[in-house]
């Protein structure tokens, strides 16, 4: 995973959550955030409006640590440019 | 004054059809009427069912020009309150309609109304929206469309408080009738939330299950909307019994308390409180209880936390204790919920019979209750409660009983 990408997705919670920057690492759990459910939603909500891409329910569900929303991110990034690549 | 309080008329349009026997006949049977959405374009939304009411041609019931004034919620309002009337067999006199509340539930309003209008205005960009937009939005549409139907001139207005609406609304008119404040009530629920819009918005708090309801099983993955009515007639046992009216059963008491915990995340101390405030109302001790309706949504958190909360209240006694959501079979609709839920109730109690918890699949150890999966199953009662949580951490609970 690129720092690039950590730094888009540990943004975009920082900015949902109005809290610093600097506090969204890439180690931290989603508890340690103070990230309830209803902030989780809102997140996922920010992250695809991000990415342009559609986060099923199923997929987000078991997430509770910025790794492994990442690390979702990533694969649903790698997936939306397999299928653009095999749509040319 | 307090005065025993008789239900002498149901009402229902719900996925099942558009009357109370319709709606009966089909829990009775254990079948889920949750299918595939219509009123929206499909592949829009990232779940494809809902609970629809089938069939509903507004002609049907309204003259073509009242129709245009009414969203739907409303006319399902009216369609169950008319059926509900009907069926206690009550003529409103002036003098009586002056002592007759109407109560209704509703969460939402018209969504309809309001997502169409908006389409014209930001998605077609024209610079006006209908005159009849806040008429028929308003949430209270339904309680006021009734009144007028029936010239009642007593106490009207509309509860909303999500999902507990229905029974916030049936509690409210219980009490006037025990207390004496009212002589009847009509009183109930209507909700049709299945615009765009609002699925939407459902969508986007993914609480929504992609296939069916499924409530306490462990591979639940949420609730499935469904819109529709329930209108009970309240009046006291006495008068009941004096003009000969068929008693469907009683309200005996009412509780309600907020979580004051997380506006979406429900508390089981909250629930717990409802439930013992309803059951000390009814002066009714938790072992004398045979059912419970759930408010069961199937969602994660609700169904365990609800467990959660019943084994709080009801001890040992959990374990006779049949527990049934009948969202699995009617979807969740909403500020309606809490009526058609007693509506199911006042049936299970008049059949005994419990209607089932249906789509179930596999037990969940943190929701360790008797839900009654997916058989009706015959058992003699004589007092159930049914319980309404909502979004807000509201929570409501009505006791019913058999009358003897």
């Amino acid at each position: 995973m690129s720092d690039e990408l950590i730094s888009r997705v540990t943004g975009v919670i920082a900015k949902s959550q109005k809290i610093p920057a600097e506090t969204v690492t890439i180690d931290k759990t989603f508890e340690e955030l103070k990230i309830d459910s209803l902030d989780g939603i809102n997140i996922l909500f920010a992250l695809e409006g991000e990415f342009d891409v559609d986060i099923p329910d199923d997929a987000a569900r078991g997430i509770r640590t910025v790794r492994e929303m990442v690390e979702g991110i990533e694969k649903l990034l790698a997936a939306k440019s397999e299928a653009a690549e095999t749509q040319q | 004054m307090t005065r025993r309080v008789a239900v002498t008329g149901i009402g229902a349009i719900s996925a099942f059809g558009h009357t109370f026997p319709e709606l009966w006949d089909g829990l009775a049977t254990g079948k889920s009427a949750i299918r595939p959405l219509t009123l929206v374009a499909p592949g829009a939304l990232r779940f494809p069912n809902a609970a629809e009411v089938p069939g509903y041609d507004p002609n049907r019931y309204f003259e073509e020009k009242e129709a245009l004034l009414l969203d739907r919620f409303a006319q399902f309002a009216a369609v169950a309150a008319r059926e509900a009337v009907r069926a206690s067999g009550i003529e409103f006199s002036p003098d009586l309609a002056e002592r007759t509340a109407i109560v209704l539930g509703c969460s939402g309003g018209g969504k309809s109304t309001e997502d169409d209008g908006f389409h014209h205005l930001y998605g077609l960009k024209e610079p006006r929206v209908s005159p009849l937009t806040i008429a028929r939005a308003m949430s209270n549409a339904g309680a006021s469309r009734v009144s007028l139907e029936y010239k009642i001139t007593g106490p009207v207005f509309t509860v909303s408080t999500a999902c507990s609406s229905a029974n916030h609304a049936l509690g409210q008119a219980f009490r006037m009738v025990r207390s004496g404040e009212v002589e009847v009530a009509i009183a109930g629920g209507s909700e049709a939330p299945l615009s765009m819009g609002f699925l939407k918005a459902w969508e986007a708090m993914r609480v929504v299950s992609p296939d069916t309801c499924r409530p306490f099983s462990r591979d639940r993955r949420g609730l499935i909307l469904g819109e529709g009515a329930a209108v009970l007639v309240l009046e006291p046992v006495e008068r009941a019994r004096a003009r000969g009216a068929a008693i469907l059963g009683e309200i005996a008491g009412f509780g309600m308390s907020s979580d004051a915990h997380h506006i979406t995340q429900p508390s089981a101390l909250g629930a717990a409180r409802a439930m013992r405030s309803a059951l000390s109302d009814a002066q009714v001790p938790p072992e004398a209880v045979g059912y419970v309706n759930a408010h069961g949504t199937g969602t994660l958190a609700n169904d365990v936390t609800e467990a959660e909360a019943i084994h709080s209240v009801f001890g040992e006694h959990t374990r006779k204790l049949l527990v049934s959501s009948t969202k699995s079979m009617h979807g969740h609709a909403l500020g309606a919920a809490g009526a058609l839920e007693a509506a199911a109730t006042l049936g299970a109690l008049h059949a005994g019979l419990i209607p089932p918890t249906a789509n179930f699949t596999a037990s969940d150890p943190a929701c360790d209750l008797d839900v009654v999966p997916n058989t009706p199953r015959p058992a003699h009662l004589e007092c159930a409660i049914s319980n309404s949580f909502a979004f807000g951490g509201l929570n409501a609970v009505l006791v019913l009983r058999r009358l003897r």
